[in-house]
């Protein structure tokens, strides 16, 4: 075959499948969430955006995105590096640390129930160690800041080991003649981190960093395992619209609303983490 | 290899063919009720056993109706009856379902029969099933009951002092209400709160009595178990007893009176200045204008209202039946005290029926969450009582308006959509 059309053609199935089971579904979406039956309408942006629920589910998105993904960022980092450094053991390491990913993001909610919730795990152990005389409800709407930490605490769990893939991978990308240049020069280990390995991880830190906001602002399950109704959050919000309202054309504008808020930080994201051209290894 | 291929092709041809065959004989009933699993199976092997060839499949509200709505929308489908709640059915299109009147099958309440007209003149589903809402408690809760006070003849203001005496006793709150994600809140504001206190639920939706009613359900939030937000059965929390007395719908209290038919006692809601409210539920059998095979579809929803049929349905699904029929005396634990429970109510002379919601067509689940929210922002975030109603009751105003769905008992009758006063 000619080798000029052959990407084209082994990129077809791909782009057909993609047209077919995102574009026109997306198309459709978009449809519904501009029109209520009659025309081209904002109605369902205003139903939904003058909900008194609205302005708290989005705070609680961007305040939880902002909470865990920078942990999550700083603690790939670390794993990754610490990886790196492994002489024996490294993949066993690595296979336990990727085993969250494994594991459905309801599960990990569950999981953390089993921890949180008034016969949990933790109440176990406190009244077992005389901390306290009967167990403590940790996830009621009075303590809305441990709702919060329970369900920080199961993202980070459960997400960050996306973020240590990818980091792993890039790591393990980076010449090691840089470092051993930077070793002769006398530079210390911190500084070896940040103007080696940080600068030429870019690109990965880049990836990472989109895949686990675009994650990020599509929370649902763990949120729903642990907070119920306590914690609004807008993808919730939206399968309310769907299922407890029948409302398709405002769970369409919800979905909508998220995804210009993902596209929005993809945007910054690459912009800010941007790799000059020529400069990539 | 060219005979392997044929004969592979005419394996799978066959396995279709039988595939196909067997699809065709089962009618398949699609319902949003008896869904836990005991109940799903208790339904297949007790209730169904008798009508050949039924695949009983039942499902959360959601999933259930995006089906129903595909097969409607192509035109053709697998979907052969359906069960669900009235306020499922009413949510439809009338259009959809089959008119039923020529099967000469009815319940025996009228009021039931008319609400099955879903606002036409012909029955659009046959009711099925009924149950209602009750209290329950456990028996170590009844010593603290205040004084003067008879559990079968309950008032607000006794359930909220006898919820302080167990709270003060024991130390910790210790009555459980059903305010979680899955939990039925709304019904209890809807058919008993409202109805009790301002003889009403949409025109005296931001009344002074309901401001009063809103007050009355903070102190009994005082003594409730905070961890009711994360309750939705509360069978579970009496078994546990992390709740001593508790609000609930019969068949989601049932399986503590059959595990430990002993330790609880099942009781009438209270009374509030309007009476005693209480809210009747009922479940129908419809068939969708899709359904492959008509004749045995309707076989199947004659069946399901025979006398034996309703009272199996009622041994696996803890729903009354909707006929007249005789109780048998070896129906288990859960059965006899919710049915003397309910039958005390509806009996009781200052009771005053609060009837499901009407005529909202696809609006249901927004009436529910204008209550819902009304609740969120009254008790949990505490915002004032009368800026809350104020603000809610635009939305109950625009819903009724969008809806034009008159009055339904007890509020007073209207011509056209029932106003918010």
């Amino acid at each position: 075959m000619n080798a000029r059309i052959l990407p084209y053609v082994l990129i077809l199935p791909v782009t057909l499948f993609l047209c077919l089971f995102f574009l026109y579904p997306f198309v459709l979406v978009s449809k519904q969430a501009f029109s209520t039956g009659a025309g081209f309408t904002l109605d369902n942006f205003r139903e939904v955006v003058s909900y008194w629920k609205f302005p708290i589910s989005m705070q609680n998105t961007l305040l939880l995105a902002a909470a865990v993904v920078p942990v999550q960022l700083a603690l790939a980092l670390l794993m990754a590096t610490m990886v790196n450094r492994m002489q024996k053991g490294r993949d066993i390491v690595l296979y336990i640390w990727t085993i969250p990913l494994g594991i459905s993001d309801l599960a990990a909610g569950i999981i953390w129930l089993a921890i949180f919730e008034q016969s949990g795990f933790l109440n176990s152990m406190m009244s077992g160690l005389g901390i306290v005389d009967q167990p403590v409800n940790f996830l009621s709407y009075t303590h809305p800041g441990i709702v919060f930490l329970a369900i920080a605490l199961a993202e980070i769990w459960r997400a960050t080991a996306i973020m240590l893939v990818i980091l792993v991978a890039g790591i393990g990308l980076i010449p090691k003649e840089y470092c051993e240049a930077a070793e002769v020069f006398g530079a210390s280990p911190w500084k070896r981190f940040t103007r080696i390995t940080l600068p030429m991880l870019r690109p990965s830190l880049q990836t990472a960093l989109v895949l686990r906001v675009i994650l990020a602002f599509e929370i649902f399950a763990v949120v729903a395992a642990l907070g119920g109704t306590l914690f609004p959050v807008l993808m919730g919000e939206t399968y309310a619209y769907q299922f407890d309202l029948l409302n398709s054309g405002a769970a369409a504008a919800m979905a909508l609303i998220i995804l210009a808020i993902s596209i929005g930080f993809t945007l910054v994201i690459l912009r800010v983490l941007r790799v000059p051209k020529g400069a990539t290894i | 290899m060219t005979l392997r291929v044929k004969i592979a092709g005419a394996m799978s041809g066959l396995a279709v063919l039988v595939g196909a065959t067997v699809v065709q004989a089962d009618v398949l009933f699609w319902s949003t009720q008896a869904k836990p699993v005991e109940e799903a199976q208790a339904m297949r092997e007790k209730v169904l056993a008798g009508a050949e060839g039924v695949d009983y499949q039942p499902n959360d509200p959601g999933p259930w109706l995006t089906r129903l709505n595909a097969e409607l929308q192509a035109g053709s489908g697998a979907i052969g009856v359906l069960g669900a709640l009235h306020g499922d059915f009413s949510a439809m299109d009338p259009d959809n379902l089959v008119d039923l009147d020529e099967l000469g099958v009815n319940a025996a309440s009228n009021t039931f029969n008319s609400l099955a007209q879903l606002g036409t003149d012909k029955s659009q589903y046959i009711p099925w099933m009924q149950a209602s809402y009750i209290m329950a408690a456990n028996k170590e809760a009844l010593p603290y009951l205040p004084d003067g006070a008879d559990i079968d003849a309950l008032t607000y203001d006794q359930l909220i002092a006898w919820a302080a005496n167990v709270h003060e006793s024991t130390g910790s709150p210790k009555f459980g209400f059903p305010a979680g994600p899955k939990g039925l809140k709304h019904r209890f504001f809807q058919g008993y709160l409202y109805p009790s206190y301002t003889n009403g639920v949409v025109r005296t939706f931001a009344s002074p009595e309901a401001v009063t009613a809103w007050e009355k359900f903070a102190e009994l939030w005082e003594h409730t178990n905070p961890a009711s937000t994360n309750f939705s059965f509360l069978q579970e929390q009496l078994l546990s007893g992390d709740a001593w007395i508790v609000f609930d719908h019969t068949s989601r209290l049932a399986q503590a009176f059959n595990e430990r038919p002993d330790d609880f006692v099942a009781f009438p809601a209270p009374a509030g200045p309007a009476g005693r409210g209480f809210m009747p539920v009922i479940a129908g059998v419809a068939i969708p204008k899709t359904a492959p095979d008509m004749e045995a579809a309707k076989n199947l929803v004659q069946y399901m209202m025979t006398p034996e049929t309703q009272i199996a349905t009622l041994r696996a699904t803890n729903f009354f039946p909707v006929v007249d029929v005789e109780l048998p005396d070896d129906l288990p634990p859960s059965v006899q005290a919710a049915g003397a429970a309910v039958a005390k109510m509806s009996g009781a002379p200052d009771a005053n029926p609060g009837l499901l919601p009407a005529g909202l067509g696809d609006k249901g689940g927004d009436f529910n969450r204008v209550f819902v929210d009304t609740f969120e922002r009254i008790i949990l975030a505490r915002q004032p009582i009368e800026a809350v109603l104020e603000d809610q009751k635009k939305r109950l105003a625009a819903i009724m308006e969008e809806t034009g769905a008159p009055c339904w008992a007890p509020d007073a009758p209207s011509e056209g959509a029932c106003p918010v006063e």
